[in-house]
């Protein structure tokens, strides 16, 4: 596929070379013209799937169609290269809790009193890389939309970050823009940022991961879904006006590899306005309230085409579209261009003819612009016409849902044996008490593992007044019930070192991870969702990277017992031929009866017993000592071990339940060091602990299946993990300004803080880097 | 003792604020911007949140609301009014209170959990407190830079018209740690931080931002 933009090869077939200049391609003048050459690669067609669109038409396509097909047969919108391997999660055994499963907007989960729970990670990679601000704005706008549709209100929404190296330049660029677009939009829509991960590589250099995650509530009987039904209902389109920004953003951004040479994209960004998506989440859930729709969609990646498309194949009818109506910013777009716009915050409804006018009634109270512009037909065609001409007729299925599907060639990296082979066993350890200070010193307050409070500062945690605990907590928790204090508990991770060195393995890890941090925060895991960023699938090696980390992700859930509700997938994530490291994004949702038990991670008195859970191997294999200190990435990533995750999960659930533990933590990224620094820095408690045996390991290894926790009573905690099989070991009490390490050395919170704080303001502080990139006089700011 | 909030398209802290009260004691009464009707509320909340998007001026096209006219109205003659955040925004540009709210001195929208010094514990939003009570409770905004002309600020701070003061750090460049002011009578306050949002154990840093809705109770009761 070249680079070209689809803009480009937009205004070719409208303005020239030859047959189209002066003429509207219609049904008909197709049909008369079946030789007229057609620039369907431009649009980032094959000629196989160009002659497909010939067989399924019996004609060439309109340049409407053509349009349609592309956006609707992209990489992003038909997971033609994923779509075979992800069928492994629908293969998992059936959860009583998935009560819609993967295939539509999102996933539903039973969570309990009659209540649902949808959520849903998307990426907006590319688009934030163009342009931070409005990528990222919009990746948290497209993301709400969907989970709107799915009849639930938003409730919490989380971001997962990656960028280059932390003191490159073109980060400082993209980073700023990214976090305040995050902010400006997550803010403005009055939703609450509950937490995430911010990760530094110098694989995202030139491609940064911006994954949003966002969460819904509503009731079961609630569920909405993207169908079609009933000859002669509307179709109503409602919220912002069409215009030309983010034409072919799926077939040109999501779907296409960045050329350092390109031309500049900037045009296939679109732009966001909050303020219109807060009316139309209030206006869409008075109008679900009052049950007025029969099906809805939203209009994200591909616009109009998607959601005409999907609207009709979902339902058991065909649908008709009159093009003319549809309300526009900008008069001078053409027909292939408004299917293709991906202008943000607008909705797509199926209306009973009976309630359109109370339909439009609620739009009004809340100044949203609403529309209608088509109906259900009887027959099994979607059907557009434009100034009375017809210039879409398609079987809607083959453009929604029987787009292409490839076994792509896959082959194992040629590097992973002697990447493998590099053990970090080789490398020089800490030799003396002070060199392992120094680097417990190095890794806290590497721009990995330091304070991340420069970004979530930025961030709105207290709308809504239900947010009861958020980053730097292990996971986000939201009450979705005042009076009976049933909440749930969210945690998003992707630990893509270890991906690299072993994609299987590493997906679970993540998962491990993700679930271990729900677990650690009291609730019960119930539900997975993931968002998996890889390089081209058109390289063999990184289709064995993707291949890999389904499955491991698909067994991992089996074991543990979880459905995967859906996900998002996002490839091309590479710079020229350099891919990313393969980084699968893993969400876990847990339940509380009671969310009056959750577990924090900060200690707060002094006094109290230090436990730690779970057992420590010398593990470094992609560990952030090795690379911090030594900037390595080999060996082998930290044996998994989910059923030792399952019983410290069900120890965990148990002590909070029970009221037991005062805090809990988990231990990943920079092993037990980071775990103490956060737990003691959160309200500034110290404490005296004990090492046995080998304080390396014990300090920066990350072995799986352990969190540190504190109590009160701890003969009856050991007494429960002993039961459970959880092993443990005392690590001290407790008190004091410092972490006295015996017979090590000490390190003073005051210290400590220095060291844990200054790193992401010293690096991104600098007001010019903001005022650069937040447009002056377009964001709301308040 | 109904206490109305008003919802401006834009509004996202009026379930809090309405929350807020009904802890307090009170019963919250749903205001619309739209509508010209006070619906015999006893006082008023202007919610925190981005009305109108905060296009032109944060607060700006709030302010000529159709509901605004009346709570000016009202508030001339005595009506309690309480504006949070962008509410308070909307009090400024209504004229019901001095001063302006700008674009943070960081350029950041910021989110913290911030003291405050309660400098006058005898307005009607604020009685609860005792004078110079150190209270905290979270601030999250990006146009919450507190100015006035020098003379002007002199004389609020002469005639006792800052109600809190930022303490333990400004987290805006606000103009000699201002967070709030009052009307000259004490009945109309506004202030950048969310009393609204701490209220319970389980979702605030606190419950110190309880007693601004208690106060106006108290108030209520005694008059």
């Amino acid at each position: 596929m070249t680079t070209d933009s689809a803009t480009a090869g937009l205004s070719d077939l409208d303005t020239g070379p030859g047959q189209l200049a002066d003429r509207l391609d219609t049904v008909e003048l197709a049909a008369a013209t079946p030789n007229d050459e057609q620039p369907f690669a431009e649009l980032g067609l094959r000629a196989e799937e160009y002659e497909r669109i010939k067989d399924i038409l019996d004609r060439r396509p309109t340049t409407a169609e053509l349009a349609m097909y592309s956006v609707m047969w992209s990489e992003h919108c038909s997971y033609k290269s994923s779509a075979v391997h992800l069928r492994r999660f629908a293969d998992l055994p059936r959860s009583d809790a998935l009560l819609v499963g993967m295939g539509e907007n999102a996933g539903v989960v039973d969570v309990g009193d009659g209540y649902a729970v949808t959520f849903k990670v998307e990426s907006h990679n590319h688009p934030s890389y163009i342009e931070p601000y409005q990528g990222a704005a919009t990746g948290v706008g497209g993301i709400v939309r969907d989970i709107l549709t799915m009849g639930a209100r938003p409730i919490a929404v989380m971001d997962s970050l990656r960028f280059g190296r932390a003191d490159a330049p073109d980060t400082a660029r993209v980073l700023p823009g990214v976090v305040a677009g995050v902010g400006g939009y997550g803010n403005c829509l009055g939703l609450p940022n509950i937490g995430g991960e911010l990760l530094f590589d110098d694989c995202y250099l030139g491609n940064p991961l911006v994954n949003v995650l966002c969460v819904g509530v509503m009731r079961h009987e609630d569920v909405r879904l993207a169908k079609a039904e009933g000859v002669g209902n509307k179709v109503v389109l409602f919220g912002a006006r069409t215009g030309g920004d983010g034409i072919g953003g799926v077939s040109v951004l999501a779907s296409e590899t960045f050329d350092a040479e390109g031309p500049a994209k900037r045009p296939a960004v679109q732009v966001g306005d909050p303020f219109t998506e807060k009316l139309l989440i209030e206006a869409c859930l008075e109008i679900f309230a009052a049950d007025l729709v029969t099906g809805i969609q939203d209009l994200g990646g591909a616009g109009l085409s998607c959601a005409t498309s999907e609207l009709a194949s979902g339902g058991s009818g065909g649908m008709h579209v009159d093009l003319d109506a549809v309300p526009l910013r900008d008069s001078t777009l053409t027909p292939a261009e408004i299917l293709m716009s991906e202008s943000q915050e607008r909705m797509c409804a199926i209306v009973e003819p009976a309630k359109v006018e109370e339909f439009l009634l609620v739009c009004r109270k809340w100044d949203v612009l609403a529309t209608v512009i088509g109906e259900v037909t009887d027959g099994d065609r979607l059907t557009v016409d434009w100034h009375g001409e017809r210039i879409i007729d398609v079987p809607p299925r083959t453009v929604a849902h029987e787009g292409p599907r490839y076994e792509r060639p896959m082959s194992r990296p040629a590097d992973l044996d002697a990447l493998r082979a590099d053990d970090p066993a080789q490398l020089p350890a800490p030799g003396s008490p002070a060199e392992l200070r120094a680097a417990w010193l190095a890794v806290i307050s590497s721009p990995d593992g330091a304070d991340k409070s420069w970004v979530t500062e930025q961030y709105d945690r207290y709308v809504r007044g239900n947010t009861v605990l958020a980053q730097p907590e292990d996971a986000g928790v939201v009450r979705i019930d005042e009076h009976s204090n049933r909440g749930i508990a969210l945690s998003l991770d992707g630990n893509a070192r270890f991906a690299r060195l072993d994609p299987y393995t590493g997906a679970q890890l993540n998962l491990a991870e993700a679930y271990r941090n729900v677990a650690v925060s009291g609730a019960r895991p119930l539900a997975v969702t993931n968002c998996l960023n890889f390089g081209s699938p058109e390289e063999p090696e990184v289709m064995w990277q993707f291949a890999e980390a389904v499955r491991g992700l698909a067994d991992g859930c089996r074991e543990l017992g979880l459905p995967v509700t859906g996900g998002n997938v996002s490839l091309y994530n590479q710079t020229g031929d350099v891919p990313i490291n393969p980084t699968p994004v893993i969400g876990v949702l847990g339940v509380y009866d009671d969310v009056r038990r959750r577990v924090p991670t900060g200690w707060r008195a002094d006094r109290e017993s230090v436990l730690l859970l779970g057992e420590t191997r010398p593990e470094f294999g992609g560990s952030a000592w090795a690379a911090v200190v030594h900037g390595h990435l080999g060996g082998r990533p930290p044996r998994l071990d989910l059923p030792a995750e399952r019983a410290l999960g069900e120890l965990l659930a148990t002590l909070a339940d029970e009221g037991l533990v005062s805090s809990a933590h988990d231990l990943a990224d920079g092993g037990l060091a980071q775990t103490l620094t956060e737990s003691a820095l959160r309200y500034g408690v110290g404490a005296t602990l004990t090492l046995d045996g080998d304080a390396f390991a014990a300090l920066l290894a990350e072995s799986v299946a352990r969190a540190v926790v504190t109590t009160t009573d701890g003969a009856t905690v050991l007494a429960a993990a002993a039961a459970a099989g959880v092993p443990v070991t005392e690590l001290g009490t407790t008190g004091g300004d410092a972490l006295v390490l015996t017979g090590l050395f000490d390190l003073s919170l005051e210290e400590l803080r220095g060291a844990w704080t200054a790193t992401l303001p010293a690096l991104f502080s600098s007001p010019g880097a903001a005022v650069g990139i937040v447009p002056a006089g377009t964001v709301p700011t308040s | 003792m109904r206490i109305g909030v008003i919802t401006f398209p834009g509004s996202l802290d009026d379930v809090d604020a309405a929350r807020a009260v009904r802890l307090a004691g009170g019963e919250p009464v749903t205001l619309w911007h739209a509508d010209d009707d006070l619906r015999d509320v006893d006082a008023v909340v202007l919610p925190g949140g981005f009305s109108y998007g905060d296009y032109l001026r944060a607060g700006a096209i709030a302010a000529r609301a159709p509901l605004m006219r009346s709570v000016v109205d009202r508030a001339h003659q005595g009506l309690p009014v309480l504006g949070i955040c962008n509410g308070f925004q909307v009090l400024c540009e209504a004229g019901l209170l001095p001063g302006a709210l700008t674009r943070n001195s960081h350029l950041h929208f910021r989110n913290r959990d911030q003291g405050l010094r309660v400098e006058r514990a005898d307005t009607t939003w604020t009685s609860s407190y005792t004078s110079g009570q150190q209270i905290v409770v979270p601030v999250k905004n990006g146009e919450g830079r507190y100015v006035a002309a020098d003379p002007e600020l002199d004389r609020l701070e002469g005639e006792g018209r800052v109600v809190v003061r930022y303490v333990g750090g400004n987290p805006n460049g606000s103009s000699r740690d201002i967070a709030g002011v009052t009307s000259a009578d004490g009945r109309v306050v506004g202030l950048m931080p969310h009393p609204e949002h701490a209220v319970e154990d389980l979702t605030g840093p606190s419950v110190d931002g309880l007693g601004f809705f208690t106060s106006v109770l108290a108030a209520a009761v005694a008059a």
